[in-house]
């Protein structure tokens, strides 16, 4: 499968002895939304954590696009076109969703960031930081065109939600409802222009018609050819949304499939409704 | 050797006292208690009261000082600190320092501010070991701590009390829903600390031979430090904090001499919480289950300021009062002016990037001497001084700072704390006498010596710091920089470096600090090192707490109401205190966010 747009092989991560992510190997191909299942605690935030870099794998590699990046931080990955959402949702509570969205096209930004290359580099940092204050106090003719543009990418995004952000463009995400604040997200996500977009229980505090809209526009991203890994807990939405899923229990990929082969699989049935004995590991935060 | 070891276990046997009192509140309130500090110098001059005045015996004196600390930290607690934690967590911390100011002022008042010789009530060098000499009173002092310890962890552990704290200090909330009374164990722990941070200013003041109502500074900011070297909240680290700090402190004193207290003891915090940042026994989140460093900033919308505001403002500020020439009220302007440019420049630092930084006094006083040393040795013209004073305190600063912008929440505040102060007590060790005649800035060969020209200088500097600000938090650059403060790790994962950005806005905020010293320094033309206290520092984050966090402008409006209104009050320093404290009391229980800020 080296024509995979992510490569995930024996990844793993425990916390303090509880193996919460248990050498787990799978792939997302580009265009392909793939879901990851499972009860409460079997390891799927867990995975999307590592696969974004927000914390350190202890085993495994995880490929992107043909670069590793199971060893570089999270903003690193994020320039390599891995955009993620939240399980509690995290906005930028004190920011307007517009500058929400704004904060989320940083990585795509030239004329606003230069020098960038060195963002990376002990002391050369300074370099890019120095640019971007000078960018900010006084400006070039590019960096104001280029403020041209992060204006009018904001509005699609935006527009991806009109009904519900539009009226809310200037507020302050704080005052956003649960839902809103939800979109945000998605929209600061997308605004990354990310090749493989991570989304973790979109869904989650939505009503069902709420939860209807959600799966549209997922459907919407699926068309215009967005590969998806998305965490969620409505079957329902999974088994439309996904080419393919992959159900986790206690840190380990227990089956894997289109979604009506795993609907049926014993194991998938047995862990989430069946008596297990032992339980699995409590790693969502 | 021996002996330094033996000194040092006492040093520490008081540090560990005060740290357990600071970790106790900490952990049951959430909030940094200065207040403590006072409790030291406090109950030094209550013993030496009871005892030399009144002739009580030690052993009388000893619990009549500690029921008065408890009772003073009940009422303290009760009127200030409890009301206060609920709306911000942060100004609570202000307004302790605030009591610790009028605590050590009343004190100041009620004992004078000499030192006093503390009686010998127990014998200090009648046992010895080999060539050690060492005395009763040490042996009494140690085993004191002993038991308090021994006492304490039963009491924590069985005590139905000592389980309540332990259950608030996990999770305030569980706690109340558990029918636990959490305002009643928030008393409690007060009041154990309150007590502990008596019995230490006693054990202090046995220990040294002397005692003052100020003597408690420097003992309660170690006792901090050894709190938070511990991991604030945890006793147990508290108790090792203060040993470890004990002696390491007393080894320092014997290799490199006195001078160099302050700077062990903040460079020993700062390689801690860069190799654990939640000290040592502290743990933090592996993800924080929300943003740490912005859980101070108020929510609230900035009210909406119509074009005519500003222009009247500029014209008020910068025709009307200085064609008034009143001398006194140009000269309070100066001041009000500066410390609007430092606090203005501080907004993105704390506001912004959500850095609660507690040590601008630090390049501060870098761009004061700075600015000083340039025109003094080399006689740089002034115009030329200020902007490079601003650059060095930036660059100084920026190194200075550059290890802890891993540290997070509480503990990033209190490293820049020691940053500031280790900033001075190096100034210090370097230039330790005061620099006088420090040259006035020239304009075309005239001596601009007049409160006019101060006045005009100033204001000119403040425009320039308003616009740069106001640039800069138009700019994708200020957004980025919010974000940072909003949500970390939401931030990274958007490619946004937050260590990078906080960087900057620091170095930004150290900038203007600079440029505020520099021109401290030409309009006092005399400058040392006891100007650039912690109280200065603390004084720029009340401005722009008061303002509104993340505004520039309401940085102005704090300067005024802080600098200005207090200069008012400068006849009765005492007062000024206790309204100074009141006034932030205020503004936090009504205006949460910053009085240009709407309450949301």
């Amino acid at each position: 499968m080296s024509d995979a747009l992510l490569q995930v092989e024996n990844l793993e991560r425990h916390f303090e002895g509880l193996k919460a992510v248990d050498g787990i190997s799978f792939t997302v191909a580009p265009g392909e939304v793939v879901s990851i299942i499972g009860p409460n605690g079997s390891g799927k935030t867990t995975t999307l954590n590592l696969v974004t870099g927000t914390i350190r794998a202890h085993g495994g590699s995880i490929v992107l696009d043909g670069t590793r990046i199971d060893r570089v931080d999270s903003a690193r990955i994020a320039e390599h076109g891995i955009a993620r959402t939240f399980q509690n949702g995290r906005v930028f509570a004190t920011l307007s969703v517009a500058d929400n969205i704004e904060v989320g096209m940083h990585s795509t930004l030239r004329a606003n960031r230069p020098f960038r290359e060195l963002s990376n580099f002990f002391l050369l940092r300074w370099i890019p930081l120095l640019g971007e204050l000078f960018i900010a106090i006084i400006g070039t003719p590019a960096s104001r065109r280029e403020d041209k543009q992060i204006k009018n990418a904001v509005e699609t995004e935006i527009h991806r939600f009109e009904a519900r952000l539009g009226p809310r463009r200037d507020d302050p995400a704080y005052s956003l409802s649960y839902a809103n604040r939800r979109r945000t997200e998605i929209a600061r996500a997308l605004a990354l222009k990310p090749k493989l977009l991570v989304l973790d229980e979109p869904t989650a505090g939505m009503n069902q018609s709420e939860t209807a809209e959600v799966l549209e526009q997922l459907l919407e991203l699926k068309a215009e050819g967005q590969a998806i890994l998305l965490v969620e807990h409505k079957l329902d939405l999974v088994m439309i949304v996904s080419d393919r899923v992959i159900v986790m229990d206690g840190g380990r990929i227990i089956a894997e499939g289109r979604p009506e082969d795993v609907r049926h699989d014993p194991s998938v049935i047995e862990a989430y409704i069946g008596r297990r004995r032992t339980v699995g590991g409590g790693d969502e935060e | 050797m021996l002996d330094t070891l033996i000194a040092g276990l006492l040093r520490g046997n008081v540090y560990a006292l005060g740290a357990v009192g600071i970790s106790l509140v900490f952990g049951v309130m959430n909030v940094v208690n200065f207040a403590q500090f006072s409790f030291f110098g406090l109950g030094a001059m209550l013993a030496w009261f009871f005892i030399t005045t009144l002739g009580l015996p030690f052993w009388l004196a000893l619990p009549l000082v500690l029921v008065v600390c408890a009772a003073l930290g009940l009422i303290i607690n009760i009127s200030v600190v409890r009301p206060l934690a609920k709306f911000l967590p942060l100004a609570a911390m202000l307004s302790t320092y605030a009591v610790s100011q009028i605590l050590d002022n009343a004190s100041q008042i009620a004992f004078t501010a000499q030192f006093r010789v503390f009686p010998p009530v127990l014998p200090n060098s009648n046992l010895h070991i080999g060539n050690m000499r060492f005395g009763t009173s040490d042996l009494v002092m140690l085993s004191t701590t002993a038991v308090v310890m021994l006492v304490m962890s039963l009491f924590l552990k069985y005590g139905k009390v000592g389980r309540a704290i332990r259950a608030t200090s996990q999770d305030q909330e569980a706690a109340l829903q558990m029918g636990i009374p959490v305002g009643l164990v928030q008393h409690v722990s007060f009041v154990i600390a309150s007590a502990l941070g008596g019995l230490a200013g006693v054990f202090i003041a046995l220990y040294v031979g002397v005692a003052n109502p100020a003597s408690g500074l420097n003992i309660g900011l170690t006792a901090f430090v050894a709190a938070t070297l511990g991991g604030l909240g945890s006793l147990v680290g508290a108790v090792i904090g203060g040993f470890v700090l004990g002696i390491l402190e007393a080894f320092g004193i014997h290799f490199f001499g006195d001078t160099s207290r302050q700077i062990i003891i903040f460079v020993i915090l700062i390689v801690v919480l860069i190799a654990r940042p939640g000290g040592l026994l502290g743990k933090v989140p592996l993800i924080s289950t929300e943003p740490l460093t912005g859980t101070f900033l108020g929510k609230g919308r900035p009210l909406r300021i119509p074009r005519w505001v500003w222009a009247a403002a500029f014209v008020v500020l910068g025709i009307v009062i200085p064609l008034l020439r009143n001398d006194y009220v140009l000269i309070t302007g100066t001041q009000v002016l500066i410390y609007a440019i430092i606090a203005a420049g501080f907004t993105v630092t704390a506001g912004q990037a959500g850095v609660l930084a507690l040590g601008q006094a630090g390049p501060i006083a870098i761009g004061a001497y700075m600015s000083a040393a340039l025109t003094m040795q080399l006689h740089f013209s002034f115009w030329v001084a200020l902007p490079v004073a601003g650059l060095c305190a930036a660059i100084v600063a920026s190194i200075l700072a550059s290890p802890i912008w891993g540290v997070k929440g509480h503990y990033i505040s209190i490293a820049t704390l020691g940053l500031g102060i280790t900033i001075v007590a190096v100034i210090q060790l370097i230039v330790p006498q005061g620099i006088y005649n420090i040259p006035v800035p020239q304009w075309f060969g005239t001596a601009l010596t007049t409160p006019t020209a101060y006045y005009l200088i100033d204001f000119g500097v403040l425009v320039i710091t308003l616009l740069v600000m106001w640039r800069i938090r138009r700019s994708h650059l200020g957004k980025v920089i919010s974000s940072v403060g909003s949500d970390e790790v939401a931030a990274l994962a958007s490619g946004v470096r937050g260590r990078n950005y906080k960087a900057l806005a620091f170095a930004i905020s150290a900038f203007f600090a600079g440029i505020g010293g520099s021109l401290l320094a030409h309009q006092y033309t005399y400058i040392d090192p006891t100007i650039f206290t912690m109280l200065m520092s603390l004084l720029v984050v009340t401005i722009v707490i008061m303002g509104g966090v993340s505004l520039p402008y309401g940085a102005v409006v704090g300067a005024i109401i802080l600098i200005g209104a207090m200069e008012l009050l400068r006849f009765t320093p005492e007062l000024r205190i206790i309204v100074y404290g009141l006034v932030l009391i205020l503004v936090v229980r009504f205006r949460p966010g910053g009085i240009l800020v709407r309450n949301s």
